[in-house]
């Protein structure tokens, strides 16, 4: 197991690698430090001088790749491509364009955003998995086919649509809830309501009728006939059978994004005001603050190979027919 | 004169190659015969039809040019006085196309101009008309402009509510005895031809009822011609076919089709006739009327859902089906390719490529003549990039079915007989992993439309000069904190949207149905 583990961290760096020169060619080679620099200040019309001097502060006034006038090893570290992508490995971010720290705005805004992201899974989870064994149960009558194209149609409703009404219908008709913003320790937790709600309501379309198939799949199996033959009743088949078997796919699927859970959600947070990394992004992306998304990208990439890993050792774990190799 | 934009040249490809396609599936049993299943489905066809609506708009929009400038007199007319111009450009909406290409290409302008435009050509209409040769506007517009220069003229000052005869916010009027008071004037066009706009509720009534009446007099047309059609290829009688079909005897549900034909066809024709007195979805914050953003959206949500899986196509079957087929080396190197890639969250890259195009366009834009063609551009590479962070999963599909299809018997003696390769994929592998193609073409489109929304949203999807729903709704979401709400906008785009997304959902699940066989041995 650590054996197999540890494999697949080491297969996980040639991928870093990639994803990092990927970013590079997009932030450096396609454009030049240069052009940023004037996208930044805003005029066609600057000086050379203020494109040098805001490069010198943001630390891209050094040669891409091989720095000719420095001495030895500096040669390579002393260059963009070190300072930039390289420390982003030791996950040293660095400092935004706007001169903070990378790092530390991460590891505070991570926090809000797992608040968030948690319980929108969790709640999520329990009512897709609730329903869709009501439609099982249910299944090829008329509670089947309603139910159907209601996921349906909440799966073409834009995720704007569910934001956008949520807030209006429970924050400002009923005035339950505060619309936005966010607040520390316990008081969070009125301003948590209508995102996880939102949040769950936009992804139960989806998530119901994937874990739908689940089940039906499951229930035309072998083992399920003969519990049947058995004598056994239909709720005890359900639950004690089908819902087991059909949990593996379900259970795995969630393990692949718990650490992208993290990232947060990009636009509930920026729509609703609360200071996690979605927010962060978003804000990043509006304010085009290159550094900051480079290092989003990079987290992002180490989460989503993270994720992927996880779901590898959890299907063992779930289902003992399936073997490390 | 017409333009060709990228994206038009792209879509009469995309439209080409689908007709080729479908004339090479007409030919293949093992394809048409999923499509003759999806065709007796009656969800199926409803969706489709409520589609075509929507691609021939689509399709309007796409066929682009300059229209047409009259040369312009030295002298106006001094007897054209300023009430006769507006007479000519009035919103008469039955003026001949020649005269809307004119008045269109001058709204852009300022009103002066446009007045002066007019001017002149009463002035060589009267003298001697077309002298000397055409000239054309450096503007570009598209055919649907042109049927809709109704709607695209008639700008209020800002925002109105549907069907409103007042401007939404108050203003300072000047009465006629010299005071001055605070209150809702009315629309410069939105039931401007009402003397009293307590009216309005009968006009609605008896316009609406007339468009009606109009949409169901051609839908009874096209249903005549329906039948006769059908009961000339069945050799029955008119009657017979007829009953046939309101019984819904026939093969594929023509019934279906009649009912949501006789929807789509009355709702147009009544929105037709009522948006050209009103603005029936109201107009936005500088009075551009919601109901022309929304058709012209249109365009935009089907080049994105449609160019994109276009675009990826290539890539993701050539390098599916060869880490599949080859292995070895060849599969490490693809896997490795499409995991990397994969692995950056698609928003970022996206976020990420278009934040360099935008650096890119600020510093060369001098290269692109007008803001259409910038645009489009940029329209074009939101496709691209969409399609390379969403190709990865259609080249992971394809890998495993051709590892599968790999050790099958007919290839392996292909193989043992010398087949090359190149003609195993052709002949072999490729034939039998279409139905994934186009199961994953057709369920992603609707993904794609609604991706669009979200991008626009947090300002890094399509430009922000074009007309799309996702433009729309940034655009309107800081009005909802008005009160009383601005709320036909937001509302506006998302029906559209939900109506597009759902047929395609719809169409997606029958079709998935229809050509994954292990659902069809499993029902």
């Amino acid at each position: 197991m650590t054996a197999y583990i540890l494999r697949r961290l080491l297969y996980a760096i040639p991928i870093l690698i990639g994803v990092n020169l990927i970013t590079f060619t997009l932030f450096f080679v396609v454009n030049s430090p240069d052009d940023m620099a004037r996208m930044q200040l805003g005029d066609k019309r600057v000086t050379q001088e203020a494109i040098d001097t805001w490069k010198a502060e943001h630390g891209y006034d050094r040669p891409l790749l091989y720095n000719a006038d420095a001495p030895r090893l500096q040669r390579l570290t002393d260059t963009i491509f070190f300072e930039k992508s390289l420390k982003l490995f030791a996950f040293d971010f660095g400092r935004s364009d706007s001169g903070r720290d990378i790092g530390y705005d991460i590891r505070q805004r991570m926090w809000p955003s797992l608040a968030i992201a948690l319980p929108t899974l969790l709640v999520g989870l329990a009512i897709a998995i609730s329903y869709a064994l009501m439609i099982v149960f249910f299944r090829a009558t008329y509670i089947d086919f309603g139910s159907v194209v209601l996921l349906v149609a909440m799966m073409s409703i834009s995720g704007l649509f569910y934001i956008i009404g949520g807030q209006f219908l429970i924050g400002k008709l009923f005035h339950l809830v505060p619309i936005s913003g966010y607040d520390t320790g316990l008081e969070a937790l009125k301003f948590l309501i209508l995102p996880v709600v939102v949040g769950v309501a936009a992804g139960i379309g989806s998530s119901t009728r994937l874990y739908r198939t689940f089940f039906l799949e499951e229930i035309n199996r072998d083992y399920v006939r003969t519990a049947r033959a058995k004598g056994l009743r239909e709720r005890v088949v359900l639950f004690r059978h089908v819902l087991r078997n059909a949990l593996i796919p379900i259970l795995t699927g969630v393990v692949a994004v718990l650490p992208l859970l993290f990232m947060g959600a990009l636009i509930i947070e920026s729509f609703f005001g609360v200071p996690g990394l979605g927010s962060y992004t978003i804000d990043a992306i509006n304010r085009q603050d290159f550094s900051i998304v480079r290092a989003m990208v990079f987290l992002g990439s180490v989460l989503y190979i993270l994720g992927l890993i996880l779901t590898d050792i959890s299907y063992t774990l779930v289902d003992p027919r399936v073997r490390l190799s | 004169m017409p333009v060709i934009l990228i994206t038009d040249a792209l879509i009469f490809l995309l439209i080409a190659v689908g007709i080729v396609f479908g004339l090479y599936a007409a030919r293949h049993e093992h394809l048409r015969g999923p499509w003759r299943q999806v065709g007796r489905s009656p969800v199926a066809v409803a969706a489709l039809v409520v589609m075509l609506f929507y691609v021939g708009i689509g399709v309007l929009d796409s066929l682009h040019f300059h229209p047409r400038i009259e040369p312009l007199a030295e002298v106006g007319s001094p007897a054209a006085t300023v009430n006769e111009a507006d007479a000519v450009t009035g919103p008469d909406g039955k003026t001949t196309p020649d005269e809307q290409g004119t008045d269109a290409s001058g709204s852009q302008r300022s009103a002066e101009q446009a007045q002066e435009i007019t001017q002149a050509k009463d002035t060589i209409s009267a003298a001697e008309p077309g002298a000397s040769a055409p000239t054309y506007s450096t503007q570009i517009i598209s055919v649907l402009d042109l049927l809709l220069s109704g709607l695209r003229e008639r700008q209020e000052k800002t925002f109105s509510a549907p069907f409103a005869t007042h401007l939404f916010v108050k203003e300072a009027i000047e009465q006629p005895d010299g005071s001055v008071v605070r209150a809702y004037p009315r629309l410069e066009h939105g039931g401007a031809h009402l003397e009293d706009p307590s009216q309005r509720s009968f006009d609605l009534l008896f316009r609406g009822l007339f468009g009606a009446i109009k949409g169901l007099m051609v839908w009874t047309a096209i249903m005549a011609g329906l039948i006769a059609l059908l009961g000339w290829r069945r050799r029955q009688s008119f009657n017979d076919t007829a009953t046939a079909l309101w019984r819904g005897e026939t093969a594929v549900p023509w019934r279906v089709v009649l009912i949501t034909l006789a929807i789509m066809l009355v709702l147009s024709f009544t929105a037709a006739e009522l948006g050209a007195k009103y603005h029936i979805l109201g107009t936005d914050k500088v009075g551009e009327d919601v109901f022309y953003q929304s058709l012209k959206s249109i365009r935009t949500g089907l080049v994105i859902g449609t160019l994109t899986t276009l675009v990826m196509l290539p890539a993701a079957i050539l390098l599916g089906i060869m880490a599949g087929y080859l292995g070895g080396r060849t599969d490490d190197v693809i896997q490795y390719l499409y995991t990397t890639l994969n692995s950056i969250p698609g928003v970022l890259l996206i976020a990420a490529a278009i934040l360099m195009l935008q650096v890119y366009m600020t510093n060369n834009a001098d290269q692109f003549e007008s803001l259409v063609e910038r645009a489009d551009l940029r329209l074009l590479f939101l496709c691209i990039i969409l399609g390379v962070t969403s190709w990865t999963g259609l080249c992971r599909l394809l890998r495993g079915e051709s590892l599968k299809l790999r050790e099958v018997d007919y290839v392996q003696a292909a193989r043992a007989l010398g087949v090359r390769h190149s003609t195993v994929i052709a002949r072999h592998i490729l034939p039998n992993v279409l139905h994934i193609v186009m199961i994953t073409v057709v369920l992603d489109f609707s993904g794609l439309v609604l991706a669009e929304a979200v991008l626009s949203y947090v300002n890094i999807g399509v430009d922000p000069t074009m007309n799309s729903w996702g433009n729309m709704i940034n655009s309107a979401r800081l009005e909802l904190a008005r009160d009383p709400i601005v709320w036909w906008s937001l509302a506006a785009a998302f029906l559209f949207m939900f109506t597009l997304v759902l047929a395609a959902n719809l169409l997606a699940d029958v079709v998935r149905d229809a050509f994954d066989p292990r659902l069809r041995s499993a029902s």
